[in-house]
């Protein structure tokens, strides 16, 4: 591919989840040009294997990605406190933002589910990682028939929880709730999340419960589930259901009603994370996916049918 | 040996053996009782804690919000403590609880993972609630280990840092000296809270008392998750015998349990052989009637679910892990791997 088919992008953050996200842009470049690894942290572990990769870096954070007019897209892996402070600046500069921080300042995104919705905006955001894994799957129910309740458990390894999830768990309940309702389509979504320190650590495993609202064809949906599972497969390869969902008949509080369980496992690349990071990893992948639609979108190409 | 703190959690932990179902009636009822039998703390919420209402362990028959508000109008004397298990109940259902009537909250971790529960002690302490920590499982990490995570509590608010057996997997001597252990880190109380798995709720808590446990748990009849709690009616009697009692009545609490507690009990918990196999394999007391039920569905014994289960480390609140190895083993026996539609998961509870 030419270089001038490709749009200059930043990534904002030098942490582990910027670490993975510049090795997967690195691998599998697509539409998209890694002009720029900023941070703030001289000593972090991520600049140095920048560096060596040749990859442009800076320590000035967003002030040398404002200074550069060429780069176009910004993976912000910051904080959502920074984001609040960078999706201003970035805006003012012409530049998009894709937010993988609680942050929030754009509207959410799940690939599969809402992309080409957004491809005009300015920022998007990428929810958490539970949302990232179990909305697919709920959308998928609710694209067939409606959904008066959904509700995901994500367990994932304790060493794959950074500080920022442990110190702001309850946004993972909020952000995730409400990204299943808006996005998943159910008419009330509920979120727990589970760290468990297992050795060795345990791969990220979500289970999805999804109560339809009414009577529902069994076939039609679990052919929509399928489908979904094929297309989070084309950006995350290690997003696979463990066995077909299970239909069962339940307690609940619209009476007695079909219950449908999907048990979830999301197995990291290992591009830079260890592969049980799943939960890290379904951030990285999801964002490089949404920048590759923003460069082809940019570029006027459209190599693919979005959602 | 001194006298301790009791808090009563039969509206809590009994949750789980009722299957989530207990009615404004039965709060009144059993509050009254422990109110006026001297008991200082009640608990009250949903088994797995506020906002534990949810396919994952059992929707709740009445609000927990109202079940709170209840125990608090019953209460001359008592307290009303709510349970809190950050990545299930978050900051908002804490405020709820508070102005329903909660004055303690107790916020569970499992024992490795303290660090999660900073922001909720933080909002607890602007709220001028007591707060207490519980770190969950706590058999699976050893004594210096669980101390190191209670003073994170410590550090965060706690007032008083549990050490809390929820596989009821503890013999004496681990009670004795993981209690011992916080006992000498902290400088805020110390308490314990039993499961009576392999028989010894009242052992392991009197051994925690020994090794200087300011505060303790019970629950009438021991109704409680796996093969229940140490019964708050044993232990008055216990404590009273030991010249410790604080200040409970021992026939009170007798009454109690047997014409209050007992009629409305869908089971009488005991160390059966699941609950035995809890204890003996180190898993969640809670995954009992789910255990029994899954394996119903896909003709497993439950003890094979439970000890695979302890193999792959689950912890608190896992219940959905409970399906994954039915999935799994009902596979490895060349058994269909969907399961078949059954009647819908009782409210009334398990079959022992």
């Amino acid at each position: 591919m030419e270089q001038s088919q490709r749009i200059k992008v930043a990534i904002l953050g030098t942490g582990n989840i910027g670490t993975d996200l510049m090795y997967k842009i690195l691998r599998d470049p697509g539409h998209l040009e890694l002009a720029l690894f900023a941070g703030i942290d001289p000593q972090s572990e991520g600049i140095a294997r920048a560096r060596a990769l040749g990859i442009p870096t800076s320590t000035e954070g967003i002030t040398a990605v404002l200074a550069d007019p060429e780069i176009k897209l910004v993976f912000d892996a910051t904080s959502a406190k920074a984001h609040v402070r960078h999706a201003k600046l970035l805006r003012e500069a012409g530049k998009i933002a894709i937010d993988l921080t609680p942050a929030a300042r754009g509207p959410y995104v799940v690939p599969p589910v809402n992309l080409g919705a957004h491809l005009d905006k300015d920022n998007v955001n990428l929810i958490t990682c539970g949302g990232q894994a179990t909305i697919p799957l709920v959308y998928a129910v609710s694209r067939v028939t409606p959904v008066r309740y959904a509700e995901i458990v994500s367990t994932v390894a304790s060493r794959s929880a950074g500080p920022g999830t442990r110190q702001n768990i309850d946004e993972f309940t909020f952000t995730t709730a409400r990204g299943l309702e808006a996005l998943g389509g159910a008419e009330q979504g509920k979120a727990i999340i589970i760290l468990n320190p297992a050795e060795p650590p345990i791969i990220m495993t979500n289970t999805i419960y999804v109560i339809p609202a009414g009577d529902f064809d069994e076939g039609a949906v679990l052919a929509s589930i399928s489908q979904m599972v094929a297309e989070v497969q084309r950006y995350v390869p290690g997003y696979r259901l463990k066995a077909e969902p299970v239909i069962d008949r339940r307690f609940t509080p619209w009476g007695e009603r079909p219950v449908i369980a999907m048990l979830l496992e999301v197995e990291g690349a290992g591009d830079f994370l260890p592969p049980y990071a799943g939960n890290l990893d379904i951030m990285t992948s999801a964002a490089k996916r949404v920048g590759e639609l923003f460069a082809q979108h940019l570029l006027g190409v459209r190599a693919e049918v979005l959602a | 040996m001194k006298a301790p703190r009791l808090t009563d959690t039969t509206l809590r932990d009994g949750s789980h053996a009722m299957s989530h179902q207990f009615t404004r009636e039965q709060v009144a009822a059993i509050t009254q009782a422990l109110d006026e039998a001297g008991v200082p703390v009640i608990e009250v919420t949903h088994g797995d804690g506020l906002a534990g209402s949810s396919i994952q362990y059992g929707f709740s028959g009445t609000n927990e919000l109202d079940l709170i508000a209840t125990a608090r109008e019953h209460a001359t004397r008592a307290k009303i403590a709510a349970l809190l298990i950050p990545g299930i109940g978050t900051r908002k259902e804490l405020r709820e609880a508070v102005a329903a009537g909660v004055q303690v909250v107790r916020i569970a971790t499992h024992c490795t993972e303290a660090d999660i529960s900073e922001q909720h002690f933080g909002l607890a302490k602007e709220l001028g609630l007591e707060t207490v920590g519980f770190l969950m499982m706590a058999h699976m990490r050893p004594p210096e280990f669980l101390a190191e995570q209670a003073k994170l509590m410590e550090s965060y608010g706690a007032d008083c840092v549990y050490i809390v057996d929820s596989a009821g997997a503890m013999l004496p001597q681990d009670a004795f000296a993981r209690v011992k252990a916080l006992k000498d880190a902290l400088t805020i109380q110390v308490g314990f809270h039993a499961h009576n798995n392999l028989g010894l709720a009242i052992g392991n808590t009197l051994a925690a008392l020994e090794a200087g446990a300011d505060q303790i748990d019970g629950c009438l009849r021991g109704f409680g998750a796996g093969a229940g709690n140490a019964a708050t009616e044993l232990l008055a009697a216990v404590l009273d015998r030991l010249g410790i009692n604080p200040g409970l009545d021992v026939f009170k609490l007798m009454d109690a349990a047997e014409y209050i507690v007992a009629p409305i009990m869908p089971y009488q918990p005991f160390p059966d052989r699941d609950a035995i196999t809890i204890g003996y394999a180190g898993v969640y007391s809670t995954f009992l009637l789910h255990a029994r039920h899954i394996a119903a569905e896909f003709g497993l014994d439950p003890r094979e679910l439970l000890v695979e289960l302890g193999r792959r480390q689950a912890v608190a609140g896992q219940e959905d892990w409970i399906l994954d190895v039915a999935v799994d083993l009902a596979r490895r026996k060349g058994q269909p791997s969907a399961a078949q539609p059954t009647p819908a998961v009782a409210p009334e509870g398990g079959s022992a």
